[in-house]
């Protein structure tokens, strides 16, 4: 970021010497792969450490130990056991929770009166940790997957909500303004300025409401779920069999690092005319 | 389709910004509105365009708006207003598709208007690929594509270079003297004033209320840049607004 430039040169001969650069820094440059890389050496330091005896056996399992597991897990079949109903209790729960906050969060944007009425009900149930409300689901929604579903979708609705309504205020006024003076009507200036114009606040709320959503899916299945990454973990957890533990723990951080990547896709396709 | 601002008075809360402003708009003649910053040039445009209401008087339309006319009062921006995510094509698109107009006769106009202001190679462009004055193109072209009765500009060259400003006036000039449009400008520079202007109002500062109209009868496409006949009224415009710009730029801003 803030790479240093040269010191200036020794003045020549006649006591002229550049001016000294001073500029430059300060800018995000993009470097490939070395986010793979610093990964990669972690996991070879820890493989090193436990194969040496650095690391005892006990604090840490040996990630060879680690991707032998996820072998079985593979071979055996119980990968896709667990990992499918997973994938859809986060799919179908993201699915209502980001589509209802999105349509919520608009019309805060949108209506003073929703603005007035529902801000303040969305700031209060926004802190509440939902986990605490699964018994109270198990109620409403049932033991199966109906609670999981209301988990994970209360949970991504709540921030879906204020990253929409922040997005929609942050629409470029004078682009409505030029929307009215050209008598467009109501529904095309939303349509065509207002929707397109909080996009970007949209999406990078969605990377926030997403991964609140797969740390509700994990604590849901940890309460009660026979199959899921969270039951795999929460079994491997309770046996102390930290290969399997960590097994589960890959998984998830893999599923964080693609739903990230699935957004940045999004947002290249659909925002290339972002300055 | 001729304007008349009929006594026209504002105050946001206890700050009067306009007063008494009365004030005919011709078809056909471009008129200039100056006047020192904060006087309520652009908001006495914004009233003549429907975007604000007046405390007290009122915009009377006299006469109907000509045939093919979609949007009676247009404005064209000193920020563009482009839609980003939109190309040229699409953002003159933008202000027809509201209107039940055949494919092809939008298709016809939005190339058009497009060949006029020379954008006809930029069609697919996206705005943040253009330059400003490029920019302020594609603005004057969405906004002719409505057929507009009057155009309302609002400082529309002042967000660009002196250069580019100038190429700019040109094309303004030669787009009136191949079809003679109507226009309120308003603007802070004088010298946009005297090329385009047929008559010029001269605003005081806050509250703003009208000091002067000077006409000036030189046909737009005989102006030149050091025309001393110009410069002339330039320079009386100028002694007009001096002092009261003086007084406008030590004013504390409580607004």
């Amino acid at each position: 970021m803030s790479d240093m430039p040269m010191a200036s040169r020794s003045p020549t001969s006649d006591g002229s010497r550049p001016v000294p650069f001073r500029g430059g820094g300060f800018k995000p440059v993009r470097v490939r792969y070395l986010g793979a890389v610093v990964i990669v050496v972690l996991i070879a330091l820890i493989e090193w450490g436990t194969r040496t005896g650095v690391i005892s056996n006990l604090t840490l399992p040996r990630p060879s130990d680690v991707l032998g597991t996820f072998r079985d897990l593979w071979v055996s079949g119980l990968l896709w056991e667990h990992l499918l109903p997973s994938l859809s209790r986060l799919a179908v729960g993201s699915a209502l929770g980001v589509s209802a906050g999105i349509a919520v969060g608009v019309m805060i944007g949108l209506f003073s009166l929703a603005r007035a009425g529902l801000v303040p009900l969305v700031a209060a149930i926004f802190p509440i940790p939902k986990i605490a409300l699964l018994p109270l689901f198990v109620i409403w929604f049932g033991i199966d997957e109906g609670s999981k579903y209301a988990l994970i979708a209360f949970g991504t609705f709540t921030p879906t909500v204020v990253s929409t309504y922040g997005a929609v205020d942050n629409v470029d006024r004078t682009l409505i303004r030029m929307g009215q003076s050209f008598g467009l009507g109501w529904w095309s200036i939303v349509r065509k300025i207002v929707l397109p114009g909080a996009l970007p606040g949209i999406l990078s709320g969605l990377r926030i409401s997403l991964s609140i959503g797969i740390i509700l899916l994990v604590a849901a299945e940890m309460l009660g779920a026979r199959y899921g990454i969270g039951a795999y973990i929460l079994e491997a957890g309770s046996l102390y069999d930290l290969e399997r533990l960590f097994a589960g723990v890959v998984i998830l951080s893999a599923l964080g690092v693609l739903t990230s990547a699935a957004i940045g896709w999004a947002e290249r396709r659909l925002l290339s005319w972002r300055v | 389709m001729d304007l008349h601002l009929d006594r026209i008075s504002h105050r946001y809360g206890a700050v009067e910004v306009l007063s008494d402003i009365s004030l005919t708009i011709p078809q056909g003649r471009i008129v200039c509105i100056v006047g020192p910053s904060g006087c309520g040039k652009s908001t006495l445009l914004r009233m003549i365009g429907g975007l604000e209401r007046p405390d007290a008087g009122a915009v009377l339309q006299q006469g109907d708006a000509p045939d093919g006319c979609l949007n009676p009062l247009t404005f064209v921006f000193q920020d563009f207003a482009l839609l980003p995510w939109r190309s040229v094509a699409g953002n003159v698109e933008l202000v027809l598709e509201d209107h039940t107009l055949p494919r092809d006769r939008r298709d016809r106009i939005v190339a058009d208007v497009l060949a006029r202001t020379k954008l006809s190679d930029f069609r697919d462009a996206l705005p943040k690929q253009l330059s400003g004055g490029m920019k302020q193109r594609v603005a004057i072209a969405r906004a002719l594509a409505v057929n507009p009765a009057v155009m309302l500009m609002d400082e529309p060259l002042s967000a660009l270079d002196a250069q580019t400003r100038e190429l700019l006036m040109d094309d303004l000039i030669a787009l009136w003297t191949r079809a003679p449009f109507t226009a309120v400008y308003v603007t802070h520079n004088l010298a946009e004033a005297v090329r385009l202007g047929h008559r010029i109002v001269v605003l005081s500062r806050r509250p703003g209320r009208i000091r002067e109209v000077v006409s000036i009868d030189t046909p737009l496409a005989d102006r030149r840049a050091g025309d001393p006949a110009l410069e002339a009224h330039q320079a009386r415009l100028w002694q007009l607004m001096r002092d009261e710009a003086e007084a406008a730029d030590k004013e504390l801003s409580d607004v």
